[in-house]
């Protein structure tokens, strides 16, 4: 089959590779009908997660036809229309009953690095270096699909492809990152970062109740998507707005009840803090460039939250721990716990109250992949979200 | 440090000091996690990578010498202050007692997990290094672990105490090439499963078998029991062990494979 594999730092390539085989009894293989790649797979591409191998099969957001199932798999059959989650849980442990579905502790087979690095494991996932497992990923025309009695879920023949591809990871990210944010009656929440996930968790916030929600970025064309998805929607372009000055301008000087983070450890900017995060890592003293993180917990109010679904890898500097102790601020963050969203959100689809494949900008094929990453990786206000179809 | 100075004296105080042997698995960890994330960002020939080896060569230097700059710098002390003898850096615990203490969790019940283990022909399926046991009567097994170059290590075993669902301990029979012996508990939780306690001792010999028996039991036999610990959690939780064992990627060896076998 042809599979979309990284070779290093901005290095993909579209291979012939083996067929994926079932190698237990709780698996399943998936012809994949469509696959997106996400901002987490740029953090790939720019070599910011460490323990990527020469080789690996890229893609954690993918739908499409059960064509095979291990011997303990009940609840598929051939030929049945499925969405995966980009987590992989095995809905049997202390975590998966607690609905920690991110934080399964049976579904990495290597979890030894990511214990010294963080202490303990978070589940594995699909196509994000062996830290996270090292399972081939979706960016091909086969998947194998573990613990496949518990990730997949059944979708509809009326629904489309489109309509349906984004509850694998970005729909539910945006939806759990507002959900984090315990919103109440009458508040302001701000979003740094207008990519998809961005965008969902504008949505999002919208659906569960928020008065006002702001969103942050600098490239115009994403604002104005967001814009026009969203009316009531008010938006900040940071490079020619001081962003906590207009927050406190649109809050009467309360500042937003919670705070976003949508971006993640590749933050852009020309802030003095920014550009010494760019002089960090180039001479090796950091790991990521938490800029906006910065920015989210210095507008945030007082015993407000502040929500990360944007990634981070490891140490941050200049984190003013100060500022969240001094305003007793709530943190929320974590990979998405994919399992507890995925049918609410389908339903939410069902019910024609959000059609997810707004934030779609490109439709190419999986020998594309190439071209793509490089454009989504510096086109950012073309390059929005890239749906590839295999053939 | 001065192991062997201390060795006897520490020997004694090893054996009921747990908390010296999870010092020295995290050293280790950080030894073989350092080294991959040297290896792996030397491999890269670009910035990241040059930090990468950089956070791997400081967790390697952790790992080598159980001593960490960021926690130096932190002023963090986490070694106790007592070398530990069953360090493989000092290697004198070649030929002398091994004794390992680990515990997990496994969100079953004690009567399930204690059921599985008693039945000792199904610790293979778990405990990577053996190769089959056999119940030769109510009390007594004959256990072979694998060993490097097709070698393998027997012998005898007896049950030394069995309290249902609550204990099991055995011993080799008297004149073992490896005489050994453990114990391990089942104890509940309130709400979060089972925990279990494995305490393993055995005498490693010196010579020929003593380095065999130090392949068999890996460098660090702590690490080692983890390992199977987990993989009895993942069996009993699961119904499986996850693994990524035979997946299919981009990488040269599998089109050489391929190539090869066409
Ligand atoms: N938690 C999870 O489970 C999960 C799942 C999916 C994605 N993610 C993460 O979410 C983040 C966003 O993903 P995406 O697909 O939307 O990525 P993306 O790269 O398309 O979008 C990121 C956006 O952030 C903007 N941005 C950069 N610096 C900024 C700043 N200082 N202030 C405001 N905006 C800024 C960029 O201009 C860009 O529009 C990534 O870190 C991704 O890895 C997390
Ligand atoms: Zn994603
Ligand atoms: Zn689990």
């Amino acid at each position: 089959m042809k599979a979309v594999c990284w070779y290093g730092k901005h290095d993909v390539q579209v291979k012939e590779v083996p067929d994926p085989q079932i190698l237990n009894s709780r698996d399943a293989i998936i012809k994949v009908s469509s696959t997106a790649i996400c901002g987490s797979d740029l953090h790939l591409y720019n070599g910011y997660i460490p323990t990527m191998e020469e080789g690996d099969i890229l893609g954690h957001e993918f739908m499409g036809e059960v064509v095979e199932v291990g011997s303990d798999i009940t609840n598929l059959k051939m030929g049945d229309r499925v969405v995966v989650p980009f987590t992989i849980a095995c809905g049997n442990c202390f975590f998966c009953k607690k609905d920690l579905w991110s934080a399964c502790d049976n579904s990495n087979p290597t979890p030894e690095t990511a214990e010294t690095l963080y202490g303990y494991s978070g589940s594995g996932l699909f196509g994000y270096s062996h830290m996270m497992g090292g399972f081939a990923g979706g960016q091909a025309e086969y998947v194998r699909v573990p613990f496949a009695d518990v990730g997949p879920m059944k979708i509809p023949d009326h629904l489309d492809d489109e309509q349906v591809l984004f509850l694998t990871d970005i729909f539910p990210t945006g939806y759990m990152a507002a959900e984090n944010c315990s919103i109440e009656e009458g508040d302001t929440v701000a979003v740094w970062g207008a990519g998809p996930v961005g965008q969902f968790a504008v949505k999002s916030a919208f659906m569960l109740g928020a008065e006002k929600v702001v969103l942050i970025d600098h490239y115009k064309e994403r604002l104005d998507l967001a814009q026009e998805q969203n009316e009531n929607l008010q938006t900040i372009n940071f490079d020619d707005t001081e962003v906590y000055d207009k927050l406190l301008d649109l809050t009467g000087g309360r500042g937003p009840d919670s705070c976003i983070d949508a971006v993640g450890l590749e933050s852009h900017g020309t802030s003095p803090d920014s550009l010494m995060d760019y002089a960090k890592a180039a001479v090796f003293l950091a790991t990521d460039r938490p800029h906006a993180l910065r920015q989210a917990i210095h507008c945030c109010r007082k015993g407000g939250t502040v929500s990360v679904p944007g990634v981070y890898g490891g140490f941050l500097d200049k984190f003013n721990f100060g500022a969240a102790f001094g305003k007793g601020l709530t943190f929320k963050m974590g990979q998405t716990n994919m399992h507890s969203y995925m049918p609410k959100l389908l339903s939410e689809v069902e019910e024609g109250n959000i059609d997810p494949s707004f934030v779609i900008s490109h439709r190419l094929k999986l020998s594309d992949a190439p071209m793509a990453y490089e454009n989504f990786n510096v086109e950012k206000n073309d390059w929005r979200k890239i749906v590839l179809t295999p053939n | 440090m001065h192991h062997n100075e201390t060795y006897d004296r520490n020997r004694q105080r090893f054996a009921g000091d747990s908390s010296t042997n999870i010092h020295t698995a995290e050293r280790v960890a950080s030894a073989v996690s350092g080294g991959a994330l040297i290896a792996y960002g030397i491999k890269r020939s670009d910035l990241t990578g040059a930090l990468i080896s950089l956070a791997g060569a400081a967790l390697a230097l952790r790992g080598t010498t159980g001593h960490s700059q960021i926690y130096d710098a932190l002023g963090i002390r986490t070694a106790s202050s007592h070398a530990n003898p069953a360090s493989p850096y000092n290697k004198t615990w070649l030929s002398g007692t091994v004794h390992v203490n680990k515990a997990i969790t496994i969100n079953k019940s004690p009567a399930e997990l204690y059921q599985f283990w008693r039945n000792f022909e199904n610790l293979p399926q778990f405990m990577k290094h053996l190769e089959s046991v056999t119940a030769s009567g109510e009390q007594t097994s004959h256990w072979i672990a694998k060993a490097p170059l097709g070698y393998t290590v027997e012998w005898d075993a007896e049950i030394t105490s069995d309290v249902l669902n609550e204990k099991i301990g055995w011993k080799s029979v008297e004149g073992s090439d490896i005489p050994n012996s453990g114990v391990v508990e089942f104890l509940p939780t309130s709400n979060r499963g089972t925990e279990i306690r494995v305490s393993m001792t055995y005498e490693s010999p010196a010579g020929k078998l003593g380095s065999l028996v130090a392949k068999l039991f890996g460098e660090e036999p702590a690490q080692q029991v983890g390992e199977d610990l987990r993989r009895f959690k993942r069996l009993m939780e699961t119904g499986i062990i996850m693994s990524v064992e035979g997946q299919t990627s981009g990488r040269k060896e599998f089109a050489k494979a391929r190539a090869a076998s066409a």
